[in-house]
């Protein structure tokens, strides 16, 4: 596994330049993932989100005495299955702890959570940076309760508590400190988000705050032993994730190269200054005083169990990927776009299925995404399906329309819809290919022009004159190849 | 008409179904003796009479239809312990003020489906930490039991009824109900019906659900009854145990007819004796109660052996870190945010203080602050750890116990009751009076407390025998033998009704 890696030497492009040299940074990521299920982890309240305050709470997400927790099968099936896509390690014994403090967004005055014996083991994932693949060790998943949320705003003198949140399944996905540079934090959590978007298992919605990350940071001049880290809590976007790394490590070089140290310390990212914030030092921590809960006997799975949901596994984006390379001759640039999402990649293969891969990739990344992102629409509010791109990709492929009547005919698609074969039929749009019209064409342009066709014998390049003077006398419908072939014949070029 | 609050459960439900009586009147007649005698015993903190003659009322229509159930009319007191829908429960702590639940705990939503009538909530030692009912928000509960010679008029005359079930056992002993909801988290039922001359039972440990019953140490906690004899112990069990989808460490298993094994009698059943229990200071009368003890299961043609429960002095130290560290935790939900008692200070902080310094009593506080140290960072794997261990040690003593013998025969305490105060300035002579009963909580496994005896100053002994897991049934029909050859131990005198 990627996580005992002999020490590479750093690469230079992402080594920070200090008043003393080179620096490092060393970054790990915990990453919060809120569970796609119905309900909560240990009660039957539904995890909807923008429902009003406490609507969503049931007499165990309020800690009323006497509750008891039951663990949700389909929360542990989906902690499973992001195990599996992250090629990971299951443990078919795993155990809940209790991690105790006091807060009013924490009803119980504990989190149920996994400390010693996680769900998920060992795993990785892998990113491409720049052209370079790299592996990124993940450590461990594991399940735990998410905690109301404290509202500060709504009265002069009191706090109040919205529990809709409270016990709501979330993953807290540890990676290995392998990463190096902000932009590979970046890559890290945009393919998490992408896998587990994939498998269905989280929506990976970092607005609505379904995905939330805690990134470690450290700095050291290459080859030492790692710094002492600071943990940024709660960022809750792939941007700031990136500012906040890029500031956090300037700062702790710093503070280094100032002859000062580096205090281990959590930190909050203020988005509004770009910067980060000391929140509490290590003697401030919790002593979370975590052990087993009573409530919960421990978690035990069979392999069975395992293999069934391995086999209910969607493809994943590094599969497609390869496969899309393979069976449509993408490139691997191409095929990275249309795997991102699955949606897209969904997209992408309706419209490839039985035509030209390259000239429905060409379509979809060029023309449709292009389009959509002018316009800021998703995949899924595109208004021209891929039923009907792959309309138009045919009369590309069986030379009935030219590409540049293809742009047309895409944009009457957008804009009206309708099918793109009756739409070339009735619109009179369809390509010329009959060589009895384009010669007539032809000879009717040489006629007219004798001064070029002498031009155009010492100069071939000048075919291309002659070609733009058809197109245009044919309304653009005459096919090029066509138009070009007749024309050499008749110039003698 | 006789007296019907002296009835016993299954003479009571005799008395129902020939039709000798209704449940109103039954129900009525144990309302006017809570009436007349609660103010001296102190066993319930919420008497609920309306509730209970509607119940009353509902059960003979049922009876007058001919499709009663299995408690139909029979009225019980309910530990405060157990959540009621509607009712204040406050586990007998200042924290929950006045509380109501909108909900039932699964053993009292069984009784009730199994036509029980609820005469009110019980005393307990606040939060169940306890064994004498000393630390109760509303104050102690009076053992309707008294030593000989004592007329009562001093305060020093007063014994405590045991704990933390101290409701329980004096008011079923006084007559103020038929049986009695208890929990026993490491003596809680046994303990108090051992010094009140009653029959207690803490079945198997995932045998009742925990559902709606306010949580001291969730590894332990475990609900049963008390009772006046074995047989009413059986038909409250049988009605109480359910397997529960709520409670995932209540057991998926049936429930088997605990009155059907009262009359199958001990001949041939491997009685063990453990040595270790033979403890340095036992008192003669203890001695002689467990010797007293074996000679019945004897001569009903038991055998008797001697066993070893090596682990057995290490119960109790290790109890008392389990338990406090599951309390800790548990009870951290009391903060005064969303119910029960707030007391506002200057901020979170200070509220969290003030809240909860007012809300627990001392002995509550004194558990989760051992609770909290004891899971601390850095004395986790010296106490909690440790502790755990010791506690799969005693598990399998046990389990090595029952390759030889089918149950275990021991006193249920050190010492009859004693006096307010004579131990609860000592916490430790407190926590001692669980030394007997402990072991079972840490292994999870079935112990039950028949009266044997009268000390020599007059009060109540028991005997406490231990199962293997979910046999309780071996439990019932050994402590029948010895509950016939024993007899049944009323108090003489009912010195606590007024007028």
């Amino acid at each position: 596994m990627s996580s005992q890696k002999v020490a590479e030497k750093p690469k230079a492009k992402n080594l920070i330049a200090g008043a003393t040299g080179d620096w490092e940074v060393v970054i790990g990521m915990e990453v919060h993932a809120q569970v796609a299920s119905k309900s909560k982890l240990f009660s039957g309240a539904s995890t909807g989100f923008g429902a009003d305050p406490n609507s969503h709470v049931s007499l165990v997400d309020a800690a009323m005495p006497g509750m008891l927790p039951v663990i949700n099968r389909e929360c542990v099936a989906q902690a499973i299955r992001t195990g599996l896509g992250l090629k990971a390690q299951i443990n078919l014994r795993s155990v809940f702890d209790r991690k105790n403090y006091f807060y009013p967004d924490l009803p119980q005055g504990y989190q149920i959570s996994q400390f010693k014996q996680p769900i998920v083991g060992e795993g990785e994932i892998e990113i491409e940076v720049d052209g370079e693949t790299l592996k990124i060790g993940v450590e461990r998943l594991h399940l735990e309760q998410d905690a109301g949320k404290s509202l500060h705003d709504q009265h002069p003198d009191y706090s109040y508590v919205d529990l809709n949140r409270s016990g709501v399944a979330l993953m807290e996905i540890v990676s290995r400190p392998d990463l190096r540079s902000s932009k590979q934090a970046q890559a890290y959590i945009t393919k998490l988000r992408t896998i587990l978007r994939y498998l269905g298992t989280s929506d990976g919605d970092m607005e609505k705050g379904n995905l939330r990350a805690d990134v470690n940071v450290s700095v050291r001049k290459p080859g030492d032993e790692l710094g002492t880290r600071c943990e940024i809590k709660n960022v809750n976007s792939i941007r700031f994730i990136g500012q906040a790394i890029e500031y956090e490590a300037r700062r702790q070089i710093h503070i280094i190269e100032d002859g000062g140290k580096i205090d281990q310390e959590t930190r909050l990212f203020d988005s509004g200054k770009g910067e980060t914030r000391s929140m509490r030092s290590k003697e401030e921590a919790h002593d979370y005083r975590y052990f087993p809960d009573p409530d919960l006997l421990p978690l035990e799975l069979t392999q069975g169990f395992v293999d069934d949901l391995k086999s209910g596994l969607p493809e994943l984006p590094d599969e497609k990927r390869a496969r899309f390379m393979k069976s449509f001759g993408l490139s691997g640039y191409d095929a990275d776009v249309l795997v991102a999402e699955r949606s897209s990649a969904d997209y992408f293969e309706t419209v490839a299925e039985g035509r030209d891969g390259k000239l429905a990739a060409n379509w979809v990344i060029n023309e449709l995404f292009g389009r959509l992102n002018k316009e800021g629409k998703s995949i899924e509010d595109s208004p021209v399906s891929a039923a009907q791109l792959g309309g138009i990709v045919d009369l590309i492929g069986s030379n009935a329309i030219s590409g540049k009547i293809a742009k047309d005919l895409f944009e009457i698609v957008w804009t009206e819809g309708g099918d793109p074969a009756e739409i070339v039929e009735k619109r009179g749009m369809k390509q010329v290919t009959d060589t009895g019209a384009i010669e007539k064409a032809v000879d009717a342009i040489i006629a007219a022009n004798p001064d070029k066709v002498a031009q155009a014998k010492a100069k071939p390049s000048m075919l291309g004159w002659f070609v733009g003077q058809v197109m245009k006398s044919t309304g653009g419908k005459a096919n090029p190849a066509a138009v070009n072939e007749i024309l050499k014949g008749k110039l003698g070029i | 008409m006789t007296d019907l609050t002296k009835l016993t459960m299954s003479e009571a439900r005799a008395g129902l179904q020939k039709k000798s009586f209704t449940a109103l009147e039954l129900t009525d007649a144990f309302l006017t003796a809570i009436d007349k005698g609660n103010g001296a015993l102190n066993a319930y903190v919420l008497p609920t009479p309306e509730h209970a003659r509607a119940q009353a009322k509902e059960s003979d229509k049922r009876i007058a239809a001919g499709n009663a159930r299995s408690l139909e009319g029979l009225p019980i007191g309910n530990k405060d312990l157990f959540c009621t829908n509607g009712i204040r429960t406050t586990a007998c702590s200042k924290i929950l003020d006045d509380f109501k639940p909108t909900y039932e705990s699964t053993v009292g939503l069984n009784l009730w489906d199994a036509g029980a009538v609820m005469l009110g909530k019980l005393n307990n030692d606040e939060f169940a930490m306890g064994s004498s009912n000393e630390t109760s928000a509303f104050g102690n509960v009076v053992n309707p039991w008294r030593r000989k010679g004592s007329d009562g008029k001093t305060s020093t005359d007063k014994l405590v009824p045991g704990g933390s079930s101290g409701g329980s056992s004096s008011a079923v002993a006084a007559n103020l109900c038929l049986a009695a909801t208890a929990t026993d988290t490491g003596g809680s039922i046994r303990q108090p019906a051992a010094l009140t001359g009653t029959v207690g039972i803490k079945p198997t440990y995932g045998r009742c659900s925990r559902w709606g019953i306010v949580a001291f140490a969730s590894s332990l906690d475990q609900a049963g009854p008390i009772a006046k004899t074995v047989r009413d112990s059986a038909m409250m069990l049988k009605a109480m145990a359910s397997h529960d989808a709520k409670d995932t460490t209540s057991v998926d298993a049936p429930v088997p007819d605990y009155e059907a094994a009262l009359g199958k009698g001990v001949k041939g059943l491997r009685v063990g004796i453990p040595k270790e229990y033979r403890v340095d200071g036992m008192s003669s009368e203890i001695q002689k109660l467990w010797d007293d003890g074996i000679a019945w299961l004897k001569s009903a043609g038991a055998t008797i052996h001697e066993i070893s429960l090596p682990h057995t002095k290490y119960a109790l130290p290790a109890y008392y870190i389990v338990a406090p560290a599951e309390c800790s935790s548990n009870l951290a939900r009391y903060d005064g945010m969303r119910y029960g008692l707030r007391v506002n200070g200057d901020n979170l902080i200070d509220t969290y203080e003030k809240t909860r310094a007012a809300g627990f009593g001392k002995e509550v506080r004194r558990r989760i602050l051992i609770g909290t140290y004891v899971l601390s960072a850095g004395y986790y794997d010296a106490y909690y750890l440790k502790a755990q261990k010791v506690r799969t040690l005693i598990k399998k003593d046990f389990d090595d116990a029952w390759n030889s013998v089918d149950v275990v025969l021991t006193p249920t305490t050190p010492s009859p009751a004693f006096a307010f105060g004579e131990k609860s300035g000592d916490p430790l002579a407190m926590y001692l009076e669980d030394i007997f009963t402990v072991t079972v909580n840490m292994a999870g496994l079935p112990g039950m407390s028949i009266p044997g005896g009268l000390s020599s100053q007059g009060t109540p002994l028991g005997l406490q025998l231990i199962g293997k897991p979910f046999d309780e049934e071996t439990l019932f029909r050994t402590a029948q033998v010895i509950e016939d050859a024993a007899g049944r131990f009323a108090v003489p005198d009912a010195w606590w009704m007024k007028g």
